[in-house]
């Protein structure tokens, strides 16, 4: 760490008296000691954790037994060979989900930064009120909403929606609830808040004068659209499908309580393989992947928006 | 160069009628008649706050008028939105697009319209504004007065019937503000385009422009030449705003010939009456008007040298500061009545050494360098004292 108080004191003037060597002495110390908690929580609430499950991965063994450490890989290629169709299910969902959140926050984060004027506050307020009310209790509140005879399944029925959805495989049976549409649906909702904070953050950044300067420069307003504000706002378009997509792709509490079995996402194995199942090596190999996984498109995906020096 | 050639139109008229601007209580541009004509370099001068930005805003459609119509060339563009209207804007700082090159930038306003072979154009612009070497660098790369010749050129290429210019010289350091003043002024005498500049800066209104339009509290309160701005303002903020005026409070004493016969304390003093703004008549009062520099300095000792026919005033030396070229000098002085001392430039050719604070002098002037004006306004309008009258 060169801090410019390290470099100013590498070489104190000859003549400085003791107690003022000192003084700079504990002075370079200041920025370690002020990390030191932040780094003694990270290592035992993260570090530590994540040896302990790569090294649950390579164990082999039973409960009754007691697990070993075997060094065995294998489990890694059974359980992405056994459970690969719900890691594919996570990410079209996390994605579909994303989607959604982009398409619906997007309009919203632009309306509230550049139109909203003094009800800007008020807005952003209701933006992140849902925060206030448990997760849990939102999503169990959506089991009532999309149930068979709740307001929107009469409301689609009557407009003979369900029909279509069914053909195209998102509802079944005329029901919405324990279908891919809720899951991907509880998904958007629990997280839109998370997408629409970052895009709101970056649309608001932008020097209305840039707009301006567009339209003088012969843009139509939909063209600054294109050409100036959404390319400006991408820093929040990259950190919002990010802040969306990582958690929606492990979440096992919409496909929990919104689907059924059909829906499970990889979320839901790796907590049944821990805790009903209690094949720990399983579970752990299954989160590296998950990890992996997404840290592989993650990367991609910031490389491809070349948003590198944005973010 | 396609950019720069003179082209054979002689600039775009252009003609505000009735304009004006308000946001619920507050008037920030007064009803307006305003004509700018085609192919002049037209200043709109004033403190912050005067509705200078607001008028030029009209123009440019990024403000709609509360009342009032824009004409270019005789064409109503009141209803156009500004990417419909045949001008462009400098903006004060510069508003450059961050994500687009330099060439980007300078391209916009021509793919906008349409036009797929930007390169020989842009190339040329960028040499004219000598940033051929830029092209490929972002804005935040480079100095700011780089940048703001980026933004005269990404809105000169577009050959705009009016250029307008928000305050783009601003930013800049008092060195490459001058040198950017006469590059500015050289481009408008090259492409005829009208030009219409906002500024704060007297010195840089009267620099660059033909035509002057010194605005106060949403009203224009003279336009003109910046020569008769200067020599025959019309009102106090006018001669205070621009540049430095004393202004003396006095009797009129006999209004009846070419030369009206004034009064302040003991001195009386001449004003032709053709450089009086008001009607004078006997027994009123004017505020009479000199500039600093027109003013001569002479040793008390030495007050039989001075040439009659010339006003004289008697005053003590309170200050004096030495700037090089001049030495200014504020001078404590009956006539003042106990208000601002009166300033005086003297230039350094011959310095009276008795000329030090403390020291009794004569201060005298041609009388027709004086002017004069409404004693009814605020003596200190347009000074740093007298700010927001």
């Amino acid at each position: 760490m060169a801090s410019p108080q390290a470099t100013a004191t590498d070489r104190p003037a000859p003549e400085a008296p003791p107690a003022l060597r000192a003084a700079a002495r504990r002075k370079k110390l200041v920025p370690y000691w002020l990390l030191l908690p932040g780094i003694l929580w990270l290592l035992v609430f993260f570090a530590a954790p994540l040896v302990y499950q790569a090294s649950t991965s390579v164990q082999t063994g039973s409960l009754e037994e007691g697990f070993e450490v075997t060094w065995h890989f294998a489990t890694y290629w059974d359980a992405a060979t056994e459970y690969y169709p719900q890691f594919l299910r996570s990410v079209g969902y996390a994605a579909t989900a994303t989607a959604g959140c982009l398409a619906l926050g997007y309009p919203l984060a632009y309306l509230i930064a550049l139109k909203a004027g003094r009800w800007r506050n008020l807005l952003m307020i209701l933006v992140i009120a849902p925060f206030f009310t448990s997760f849990l209790i939102r999503t169990l509140a959506w089991k009532t909403i999309l149930s068979d005879g709740g307001p929107v399944v009469s409301a689609l029925n009557s407009l003979h929606v369900l029909g279509l959805t069914d053909a195209l495989g998102i509802t079944e049976g005329h029901r919405v609830l324990a279908t891919p549409l809720a899951v991907v649906c509880g998904l958007t909702y629990n997280f839109l808040p998370f997408m629409i904070l970052p895009l709101y953050t970056s649309l608001e950044r932008i020097d209305p004068r840039l707009l301006e300067a567009a339209g003088d420069l012969y843009a139509k307003p939909i063209t600054t659209f294109r050409k100036v504000t959404f390319p400006l706002s991408m820093p929040g378009v990259v950190a919002g499908t990010l802040l969306t997509f990582i958690p929606a792709t492990g979440d096992y509490i919409n496909a929990e309580l919104l689907g059924s079995t059909d829906q499970k996402m990889i979320g839901n194995v790796i907590q049944s393989q821990f805790l009903r199942v209690l094949d720990y090596p399983t579970a752990a190999a299954l989160s590296f992947i998950l990890m992996a996984a997404i840290l592989a498109m993650v990367t991609l995906y910031i490389r491809k928006s070349g948003t590198e020096d944005l973010v | 160069m396609t950019a720069t050639a003179p082209t054979e139109r002689t600039g775009t008229e252009v003609r505000l009628t009735k304009i004006s601007k308000s946001y619920g209580a507050f008037t920030a541009v007064h009803p307006l008649d305003l004509t700018v004509p085609g192919g002049s370099f037209f200043a709109l001068l004033g403190a912050s706050g005067c509705g200078k930005t607001t008028t030029l805003r009209m123009i440019a459609g990024l403000e709609d008028p509360s009342s009032g119509t824009v004409e270019l060339a005789g064409a109503d563009v009141t209803a156009l939105p500004p990417h419909k209207r045949p001008v462009n804007t400098v903006f004060q700082s510069y508003a450059l697009f961050p994500h687009l090159d330099i060439y980007e930038n300078v391209a916009f306003g021509l793919r906008r319209r349409g036009i797929k072979s930007v390169k020989k154009q842009v190339g040329d612009m960028l040499d004219l504004v000598q940033l051929g070497d830029f092209a490929r660098r972002k804005p935040q790369q480079l100095s700011g007065g780089q940048q703001q010749r980026v933004a005269v050129a990404r809105a000169l290429i577009n050959h705009p019937q009016v250029l307008l210019l928000d305050e783009p010289l601003g930013a800049l350091d008092l060195k490459l503000r001058r040198q950017m003043q006469l590059e500015l002024k050289r481009i408008q005498t090259e492409v005829g385009i009208t030009f219409i500049h906002v500024t704060h800066d007297q010195e840089e209104a009267m620099t660059m422009a033909d035509t002057v339009a010194v605005m106060n509290g949403g009203r224009v309160e003279q336009l003109g030449a910046p020569a008769d701005l200067y020599e025959t303002p019309r009102t106090t903020f006018v001669a205070n705003f621009l540049g430095t005026s004393n202004l003396i409070a006095a009797d009129v004493l006999d209004a009846s010939g070419s030369d009206l016969v004034l009064q302040a304390a003991s001195s009386k003093l001449a004003l032709p009456a053709e450089r009086c703004t008001v009607t004078p008549r006997t027994g009123g009062r004017l505020l009479i008007g000199i500039r600093p520099e027109k003013i001569s300095l002479t040793h008390a000792d030495d007050a039989g040298t001075v040439p009659d026919g010339r006003n004289r005033v008697t005053g003590r030396i309170a200050t004096s500061s030495f700037i090089g070229v001049s030495t200014q000098y504020l001078v404590d002085s009956p006539v003042t009545a106990g208000a601002a001392p009166l300033a005086v430039y003297e230039q350094n050719i011959e310095r009276d050494r008795r000329l030090v604070p403390g020291a009794e002098v004569v201060l005298h002037w041609n009388p027709g360098h004086s002017f004069g004006l409404d004693a009814a306004q605020s003596i200190e309008a347009g000074t740093d004292a007298g700010e927001g009258t």
